[in-house]
């Protein structure tokens, strides 16, 4: 048992010793041994503690949840986004920048929750018929959430394109890129107990992502009840991704990435992934925003979605031609 | 506790079947393609909902039990046998032990327990991508056993085996049924069930065509009228050939 949580172990240490380290890298770099001047406490307090705390908690998020689609649809490929929910919440965010309302603090994250909510629900309405075997089930289930995605897509192109001032037009534009720059405590507060209970309910999932190993059939007569995995996946991945989308917008391809990281360091049950690969998620989001702080770049910093989807296209390519190798 | 069909049909696949299993012994479903010999495995199993007939588990009706319960007292082996990630053999073993929510020391002594009866105690951290066919489908029945069900139905687990791995593996299972589990699987060998069955129902079009111990359930006239083919059986009392025409 001490073996599986190595992984995890490993993983959490380094978590405890990236983080201050993080802390301490931006454009003004502190130095923890020398006596420090009040505006490198509110340098830590009021912006870097905030945005690496956040970026610990979207990136576990992604990262855990990415490894319970995975196991869910018994596809390496798969990817928290198949689900639609991102740009959902993604199209709340931007409405409310659209209509001005970013001015309070709270509003963009609640649209963009409200904006996760509706698409969970439609998932769960649509993909969920009764007697619908788990196969049909998945085969919907992504469907309904590609079209849900291209909807929340054209929809959002619609604002941009109408946007009533170049304000907004620019303020959603960049939004709609993913990051973690300038963000306070209040999005702490809503990202962090959403994305704890989100990880909560796919851990309740975890036996019967373990039973889908054997196909449907065999995990049924393991006792798997194809409704109820259903139910926690929309629960868990919806609140998950809605919190993470609504804290830092659109962060593609950790989800992907980061199941695959740590597959080879478990026995590759779904569930002695979840864990392992939250950790590992964290890591990866909190390093990849301190450097994107840390990168000079003319007009600001490098955008952390963008940041991503560099490092993760490529990645996703390599895993593509390593199964085709695989295949044949 | 025996496990009784009763008049069960499933649209377009079944037409009231019916069948009193008892445990103990090791009955064999056989019949042409399409039969419905898979599906009325896997509504014994009940993971198939009839839409008339019930299944019965002793004094139960199969459909009242929990899915916890049901999965510890039946065991069930699919036909496609597809494993979607590459775990070692001794874990895809152990994900048997799931419905039982028992402590890490029991699950994992009956995992060893399946692994020594299927002799796989030397590929136990092998991983499942590298197997041979014959390998993995003994490590998936084991997965079946570690489970440590009363009855194991199994669709076909004897297909991809060879010569002697089938014997062994055949053995196996009727040491389990002296044991008292009821052990039901579909074959395609009608030699095979000949020799080795208890019991055989053989089915057709999705109704039972005849059913009982192998000689008679499998008489050359059975075969004439459900498989289409004039064949004799030859051999001695201990073990039988189909010679066709």
């Amino acid at each position: 048992m001490s073996r599986a949580f190595l992984p995890s172990l490993v993983l959490g240490a380094a978590l405890l010793l990236v983080f201050p380290l993080c802390l301490l890298a931006g454009q003004v770099w502190i130095d923890p041994f020398h006596a420090t001047g009040p505006n490198a406490l509110v340098i830590l307090a009021q912006l870097r503690l905030p945005r690496a705390v956040l970026a610990v908690v979207v990136g576990a998020g992604l990262g855990a949840s990415g490894a319970a689609m995975q196991g869910y649809l018994r596809n390496p490929l798969a990817d928290p986004g198949l689900f639609g929910v991102a740009p959902l919440a993604a199209l709340g965010a931007v409405l409310s920048l659209f209509f001005g309302f970013a001015a309070q603090p709270y509003l963009l994250p609640t649209m963009a929750l409200a904006g996760a909510a509706g698409g969970m629900v439609l998932l769960a309405v649509i993909a969920s018929g009764p007697r619908a075997g788990l196969a049909g089930g998945v085969a919907l289930f992504t469907l309904t959430g590609m079209m849900l995605s291209s909807l929340a897509g054209a929809l959002t192109s619609l604002a941009i394109s109408v946007a009533p001032n170049p304000f907004a037009l620019t303020e959603i534009v960049t939004w709609l890129m993913g990051a973690l720059a300038d963000r306070s405590w209040h999005d702490v507060a809503i990202a962090a107990p959403l994305t704890l209970a989100g990880l909560a309910v796919l851990w309740r999932a975890g036996p019967s992502l373990d039973a889908l190993t054997l196909g449907e059939l065999a995990a049924r007569s393991l006792g798997l009840e194809p409704g109820r995995l259903r139910l926690l996946m929309v629960l868990g991945v919806g609140l998950v991704v809605g919190a993470g989308v609504s804290a830092a917008g659109i962060i593609g391809f950790v989800g992907l990435m980061v199941p695959h990281f740590v597959r080879p360091f478990t026995d590759r049950r779904p569930s002695s992934l979840l864990l392992p690969s939250a950790l590992a998620g964290a890591l990866l989001l909190l390093l990849a925003d301190t450097v994107c702080r840390l990168l000079p770049l003319a007009g600001g910093e490098l955008r952390l979605g963008i940041a991503l989807s560099l490092l993760g296209a490529p990645f996703f390519l390599h895993l593509l031609l390593r199964l085709r190798r695989g295949l044949s | 506790m025996e496990l009784i069909a009763d008049a069960l049909t499933v649209v377009g696949r079944l037409r009231s079947v019916g069948a009193g299993l008892a445990p103990g012994h090791v009955t064999m479903i056989c019949g042409p393609n399409g039969a419905g010999k898979s599906t009325l495995l896997s509504a014994l199993a009940g993971l198939t909902v009839p839409d008339g007939g019930q299944v019965r588990l002793g004094e139960n009706r199969l459909a009242d039990i929990s899915g916890r319960e049901r999965a510890m007292a039946i065991g069930y082996l699919p036909q496609a046998g597809d494993v979607a990630w590459n775990v070692t053999v001794e874990t895809l073993v152990r994900l048997g032990r799931l419905p039982h929510r028992t402590s890490d020391r029991v699950d994992a002594a009956a995992t060893v327990a399946a692994l020594t009866a299927l002799d796989l105690v030397p590929l136990a951290t092998r991983e499942v991508g590298t197997l041979s066919g014959g390998e993995r489908a003994r490590a998936l029945l084991a997965r079946v056993l570690a489970g440590q069900p009363r009855w194991i139905l199994a669709d076909e687990p004897l297909a991809a085996l060879d010569l002697a791995h089938q014997q062994a593996l055949l053995a196996h299972l009727h040491r389990l049924a002296g044991q008292g589990v009821g052990v039901v699987v579909v074959v395609h060998d009608l030699a095979l069930a000949m020799n080795h069955a208890d019991h055989v129902v053989v089915l057709d079009r999705g109704s039972v065509a005849a059913a009982g111990a192998p000689h008679v359930a499998l008489a050359e006239d059975v075969v004439a009228r459900v498989w289409g083919v004039k064949a004799s059986w030859v051999g001695d009392g201990r073990s039988q050939a189909l010679a066709i025409g």
